[in-house]
């Protein structure tokens, strides 16, 4: 107990006496003000629990995910062992529920590695930059915003090949002008602030000045609207699922179940309704959490 | 010698039909050691002047010789390290996301300074403020803290010319008198050259030995600050400004 206290008094102290301390106290606060916020715990917990599911799905799945058994086709939930039933080739839905927490997760995190990042590397330097590189860029922007979000995905899966890694790579490719704009914008706002000029007078070069200093500017607002993107990211995955050009058939990727399910919807209705709750779920877990994430990056808005 | 040459300097703004000139046939210089004030109004061009020397406005002609060295289209890494500037606001001047220690040590680091950490402890006792502030965000400081952080910062790789940009008129007026006092001392201590701007007339006639008073882009006249004390200004526009702050005083 004293040790733990005397943890405590360490990383609040009002006057930390070296960098890591002073590191360590500023996460440790960052992770008070986001346990503070409940809904984002709840989002967090949701979250963390979702990628247990996934990390464990061969412990916890009672029946094998790809297992067919046309004698116990749409099966309702919690009959014969199914605890969510079976969809329309007798699959266990929990098992491929367990499953297909893998592939939305792994989804998720393709893409916000790639699409976030592109779009920031493009908007700061546009932005920073000016004249004919910002022109130019703007210009490439404006031609992936005019053109259909899925149709263009479409055309790099056909170019890529069809699969899942493909389908996010496609999805990435096609949603980072957002992005662009959006960190642009924020550039034009920095770019010619006194702290900006300031280390510029230090003998900054750009490279530094866009890295160091705008890009943890940036990263508030690009945080918020990639948890907003979430839920469209794998509803669009699924889309490209439904159309053949996604996850391929026997994956249990949750957008493909609930293409399959749609067939079944009046009459059973589980087989849709229970992968579109665990979309729900997830999509639902990471704009709460994108919210504090928002107050925890964003240190101006202190309460202390 | 001199610290500072400026040289029928012109700087402007816009391009083709739209240029305006916000600084024209502009020439003083400042001698090493010595503290040089640029008073007048608002637009008057005193700020331009300012960061015309900085490097912050590339829009301009006439010559300008900093520390032995003439100055070209870009600022060579070691005027960096010579010539450093204090902005006007400390709300604005400090990037919201850092520590003061951040800042400082990245100064430091792009100066190529050695033992950063032990210089980090003796700028901000230089500056007033103990080690308690040296990991604290610039919202966690007041405005004079504010501004004395920019100070350390600018003094952070040994500079000998100083540019001060209206450096306390976003403070009020007791802090403002703080931030004198302490520059004042840093002057002597580090044997600064200051060119100082301000509207402020008592501002420059504490801290500066000549000023330049401005306007519209132009130099009216550069009168030494005792020939100021007993108004002996020449122009009639710097005899009206000495009379309204004298008036404004009482």
């Amino acid at each position: 107990m004293s040790t733990s206290q005397g943890l405590r008094d360490w990383l609040l102290s009002e006057e930390p006496t070296s960098r890591r301390q002073a590191r360590f106290a500023s996460w440790y606060k960052g992770w008070l003000t986001l346990r503070s916020n409940r809904l984002t715990m709840f989002g967090l917990y949701v979250l963390a629990f979702l990628i247990l599911c996934a990390i464990f799905a061969p412990v916890l799945a009672s029946h094998d995910p790809f297992a067919q058994d046309l004698g116990q086709r749409l099966l309702a939930p919690g009959e014969n062992g199914h605890l969510f039933g079976t969809d329309s080739l007798g699959r266990d839905i929990y098992s491929r529920l367990l499953y297909g927490a893998r592939i939305s997760i792994y989804i998720v995190l393709l893409v916000v590695m790639v699409a976030p990042l592109v779009g920031l590397i493009v908007g700061t330097v546009s932005g920073y930059a000016g004249g004919w590189i910002d022109v130019l860029l703007m210009r490439i922007t404006d031609i992936f915003l005019a053109f259909p979000r899925l149709i263009l995905a479409l055309a790099f899966v056909a170019a890529l090949g069809a699969g899942i890694e493909n389908a996010v790579l496609a999805i990435s490719l096609t949603a980072w002008p957002p992005y662009a704009r959006i960190a642009r914008a924020e550039t034009l706002t920095i770019r010619n602030s006194d702290y900006i000029h300031a280390i510029k007078l230090q003998g900054a070069g750009a490279f530094r000045i866009v890295t160091k200093h705008i890009w943890p500017l940036c990263i508030s607002s690009l945080v918020i609207r990639v948890t907003l993107d979430m839920a469209g990211i794998i509803l669009t995955a699924a889309g490209l699922g439904f159309l053949g050009l996604g996850a391929q058939p026997p994956s249990p990727e949750w957008g493909a179940m609930i293409s399959e399910g749609r067939k079944y919807i009046l009459d059973y209705w589980w087989v849709a309704t229970i992968p579109g709750i665990a979309i729900f779920a997830i999509s639902l877990a990471f704009n709460l959490l994108g919210d504090g994430l928002r107050d925890v990056l964003d240190p101006k808005e202190d309460n202390s | 010698m001199s610290a500072v040459t400026v040289n029928d300097l012109n700087v402007w703004f816009g391009v083709g039909a739209d240029r305006s000139y916000a600084v024209q046939n502009v020439t003083f210089d400042v001698d090493d050691g010595e503290s040089f004030g640029l008073v007048g109004e608002s637009g008057s061009g005193k700020s331009t002047i300012l960061r015309a020397i900085a490097g912050l406005v590339p829009t301009w002609s006439g010559e300008m010789t900093v520390a032995g060295e003439t100055l070209g289209p870009k600022r060579s890494k070691s005027f960096y390290s010579k010539v450093q500037m204090v902005f006007q606001d400390p709300y604005a001047s400090l990037h919201p996301r850092q520590t003061v220690d951040r800042v400082l040590s990245e100064a430091m680091g792009l100066h190529g300074v050695e033992n950063i950490d032990t210089r980090i402890g003796q700028l901000l006792d230089d500056v007033g403020l103990g080690p308690g502030f040296r990991f604290r965000y610039p919202h966690q400081l007041s405005g004079g803290q504010r501004q004395r952080v920019a100070i350390a910062r600018a003094l952070a790789c040994d500079p000998s010319i100083l540019l001060l940009d209206e450096p306390t008129s976003a403070l009020d007026v007791s802090v403002q008198a703080e931030i004198l006092n302490l520059l004042v001392d840093l002057r002597r201590e580090h044997k600064l050259t200051y060119i100082m701007v301000s509207h402020d007339l008592g501002v420059v006639g504490h801290l500066c030995e000549r000023i330049g008073v401005m306007k519209d882009g132009r130099f009216e006249e550069v009168l030494s600050v005792e020939a100021m004390r007993r108004s002996e200004a020449q122009s009639p526009y710097t005899k009206h400004l000495l009379e309204s702050s004298i008036n404004s005083i009482r």
